[in-house]
């Protein structure tokens, strides 16, 4: 996108107010069922790109959307102590990871991740949003400038370089082919 | 394929340890929709009128409701259904919340729990993988460490657990069966303690299948947005601190003691900061845009929720204020306990010792002051110990074993059944034949469409009346009009009052519509959200079944019917159907029984109140006018009621 010679682009963003979640799972709902094959044919929250992780007994409620799928779980994990709730781990990851069953078809075990919903034509704003009565989730788009690549040819160069020196160049060029494949 | 529904009920047998996923008849659907209404089918086609409710061979069913776990907005209530110990009678309670939709995703419509575990057991459901497994180790345990005991074991913190406390192991006739902010109160959780069934912890992942997608969800979406806007629906408790009808117009202590002017601006604001103080915040029900349950923490204690009356019970039982509901609450919550006729039944026992039918020597041990007894006598009773054990079988059963004119002091019950203790002057026609007939036992699951007092204003009323689309016939706005005197309107229209009331109430129960949304919120504003209008499209979109205002009425008065049937054969009659003495000051019997006699006459039924062969057979309740015949509880010959002979003497 071009505004004023800049090169601009559309950040997506969906902002959670855990403090208005009532656990109410119209989101998840509303998920499932633009996903489904045809659109709105069924309900199922096992699909639901986003999940509302609930305790009422510790008055957590936060609703997570589902980002990129992960093969490892995370070695060292985080939780969270915020206004004296202690939140347990992986609350706030959004990672389909093996730790868990979240994001995950519950058909094929394939990860689940939020597109957005994208979709043509395009929808006003994302479903789970729009859902979502109590003002928990708030879409918003913000242009932001795109700063081009610092990396040139000659930085390339030189990475390579140290990567032979250190690796040798049989190592660097079975690993270059086999990640390309991944 | 099946849609809103799955097409399937799990049965379990807790004797022989047997487990069946059984496809159901979409027949039955079309007849009683699913809920209480399909519930009902199957008690009075499994539990002959012998059985005793405690015993295995009883059910205890949970049903969802038609449309619970689709995108319809607030329809997730469960009708958890049973043969009542406290009266034989069908024994009907509500669960909101999201075990319903759960259930719906594990693949069942319901869940059917027959026999008696040979110890504690619980079952765990995750889709077609279901268990019996053992639950010795959470005998005595509260609600939410059983909670939390079950979701560690089966290693899922999405799965629902449905469960009751000590109160329910131990056959309280008070007890509940809770599930996250939600209970089913009245009638079911003694069963469940009978059964030795601990929970039911449930995880789902299947499709709901939708019948005309785009169709439905254009609706749902366009409903949920509506019923947000929407003033005069959901709990006005959850955010109205101005709580002085129940407080000046409820009786106080054991359904005894008015206190007109309770209330003051001083005392509202001190409990709004009460409340304040300690909440965290409000909490739904699946997929519902309004939110009800108000959840505190209130120091030294676990965090619960709460919602709508349950905030006032336990201090008007004591005479104290909202701290002591507040602080008590959370603790009879854990044991199981419903928080509606829990209290009354202390405050009966409190007073038996002040009229000395009970003594000082029946309460070793008990403290002094007022709140103390309180908590002395939820735990004898969560544990049956000594007089608990009595107080255990609720107002009516522990006032026949006490005697000693203790039956005198239960007189807030009709069918044995504790009501909101309301005592008013003069008798209301349509709140009588409420309350002496409705099959649900308590008025809030009956009344709640037609307002409960008339508009004296013309031009406010012609406002209400524009706006009030819900009513199923023009002649309600007719009434309306002419409508002065609370007590003042035709006969006729009574009835009909009573019957429509009714028609919401068995309408959300077999859908799974909250009353909150729908059957009880009509009365107030007279802009509900749903009602005879939508709920066909809602119907026809999501199931397929082509449904319009009339086939929807005709399965209201089938079930409705039925239900009759069942509680018919199982003893209910005529003589029964009375309020309380002294609800209303002034009575008049000989009125009351025309009015009684118009009543079933309207609904087909007998002088006895027992539904004619004619009336069964029109909503294809055939099979039932057989049994009942062969039963000897009708002939097949008689007459509705107006044209019984004793209705002529009853006019002379
Ligand atoms: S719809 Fe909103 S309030 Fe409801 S669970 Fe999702 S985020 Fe929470
Ligand atoms: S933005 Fe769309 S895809 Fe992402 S979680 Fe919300 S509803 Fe699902
Ligand atoms: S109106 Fe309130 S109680 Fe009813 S379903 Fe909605 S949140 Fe639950």
């Amino acid at each position: 996108m071009e505004n004023n010679g800049k090169k601009t682009r559309i950040v997506k963003n969906i902002k959670v107010d855990t403090k208005k979640c009532v656990g109410c799972k119209a989101c998840e709902i509303a998920c499932s069922a633009f996903h489904a094959t045809p659109r709105y044919s069924s309900i199922n929250t096992g699909r639901s790109r986003i999940m509302v992780v609930a305790d009422e007994m510790l008055d957590i409620f936060v609703p997570i959307r589902a980002g990129d799928h992960t093969e490892a779980e995370c070695n060292g994990r985080n939780s969270y102590i915020i206004d004296g709730k202690e939140y347990s781990e992986c609350t706030f990851c959004p990672a389909s990871c093996p730790s868990r069953d979240a994001f995950k078809d519950p058909d094929s075990g394939l990860p689940l991740k939020c597109d957005m919903c994208e979709s043509d034509p395009p929808v006003e704003k994302p479903m789970c949003v729009d859902a979502c009565t109590f003002g928990a989730l708030t879409y918003e788009e913000r242009e932001v400038e795109v700063t081009e690549p610092v990396t040139t040819v000659t930085d390339m160069d030189e990475g390579l370089k140290t990567l032979i020196k250190r690796y040798g160049l049989k190592k660097v060029m079975d690993t270059v082919v086999r990640v390309s494949k991944e | 394929m099946r849609y809103c529904e799955t097409g399937f009920q799990l049965e379990v047998d807790l004797s022989k340890g047997s487990i069946d996923k059984v496809e159901t008849d979409p027949r039955d659907t079309a007849l009683y929709l699913g809920g209480h209404g399909y519930n009902a089918k199957i008690l009075y086609d499994r539990v002959p009128p012998e059985t005793d409710p405690w015993s295995p061979d009883n059910l205890l069913i949970f049903g969802n409701g038609l449309l619970n776990g689709t995108c319809v907005p607030g329809a997730n209530r469960v009708s958890v259904n049973t043969i009542a110990p406290v009266n034989g009678f069908f024994g009907h309670s509500l669960m909101g919340g999201f075990f319903g939709a759960e259930m719906k995703q594990a693949g069942y419509d319901r869940i059917i729990i027959k026999g008696e575990a040979p110890d504690l057991v619980y079952l765990a459901i995750h889709n077609d993988k279901v268990e019996i497994r053992d639950a010795t180790h959470l005998r005595g345990k509260g609600m939410l460490d059983t909670q939390r005991m079950i979701q560690e074991e089966l290693g899922d913190k999405r799965a629902w657990v449905a469960a009751i406390g000590p109160a329910g192991e131990h056959r309280c006739i008070t007890a509940s069966i809770d599930c996250g902010n939600s209970s089913a109160a009245r009638t079911p959780g003694p069963v469940m303690g009978a059964k030795k069934l601990k929970a039911i912890a449930i995880r789902g992942t299947k499709d709901v299948n939708l019948a005309h997608p785009k169709e439905m969800w254009e609706m749902c979406s366009r409903l949920r947005k509506e019923l947000d806007a929407n003033p005069n629906i959901g709990d006005w408790m959850a955010t109205d601190e101005d709580d002085s009808f129940h407080h000046n117009n409820f009786a106080w202590g054991n359904a005894r003691v008015r206190r007109k002017t309770f209330w003051s601006e001083g005392l509202e604001e001190r409990w709004r900061n009460l409340k304040y103080d300690h909440m965290n915040r409000w909490t739904g029900c699946w997929n519902c845009p309004k939110a009800c349950h108000n959840l505190i923490q209130w120091p030294n204690r676990r965090r619960f929720s709460y919602k709508c009356y349950g905030k006032d019970t336990y201090h008007m039982a004591s005479f104290q204020e909202l701290d002591f509901t507040y602080e008590i609450l959370p603790v009879a919550m854990d044991l199981g306990f419903d928080s509606y006729s829990t209290p009354q039944t202390i405050a009966f026992g409190l007073e038996l010792l002040d009229a000395g039918i009970l003594t000082e020597a029946d309460f070793p041990g008990m403290p002094a002051d007022i709140r103390g007894r309180f908590y002395y006598l939820l735990q004898k009773m969560a544990f049956r110990e000594g007089i608990g054990d009595v107080l255990a079988n609720g107002v009516s059963g522990a006032a026949a074993i006490i005697g000693k004119g203790a039956e005198k002091f239960d007189h807030n019950t009709v069918k044995k059944f504790e009501q909101l203790p309301i005592k008013l002057g003069k008798l209301n026609p349509a709140y009588f034949l409420m309350i002496a007939t409705g099959e649900d036992m308590a008025i809030t699951q009956i009344e709640g469409s037609f307002p409960q007092d008339p508009i004296a204003d013309p031009e406010l009323r012609e406002e209400f009346i524009k706006k009030w689309i819900a009513v199923p016939d023009k002649k309600f706005h007719d009434w309306f009009r002419q409508w002065v005197k609370r007590d003042e309107l035709p006969d006729q229209a009574m009835v009909e009052i009573t019957d429509w009331n009714e028609c919401m109430h068995y309408l959300d129960d077999s859908l799974g519509f909250c009353g909150f949304v729908s059957s009880f919120r009509g009365q107030f504003g007279g802009t509900t959200g749903y009602h005879v209008w939508n709920m066909p499209d809602i119907i026809t979109h999501g199931t397929g079944m082509e449904f319009d205002k009339d086939r929807l009425w005709e399965c209201f008065q089938r079930n409705r019917t039925l239900i009759r049937a069942l509680n018919n054969r199982r003893g209910l009659r005529r003589s029964m159907e009375r309020p309380p003495e002294d609800h209303w000051a002034v009575r008049n019997e000989a009125y009351e029984q025309q009015l009684l006699t118009k009543y079933y006459d309207f609904k087909g039924w007998t002088f006895d109140a027992i539904p004619t062969k004619e009336t069964l057979e029109r909503l294809s309740l055939g099979w039932v006018a057989e049994d009942l015949i062969k039963r000897g509880v009708l002939t097949g010959d008689e007459p509705t009621a107006l044209n019984d002979p004793r209705a002529k003497n009853e006019k002379e």
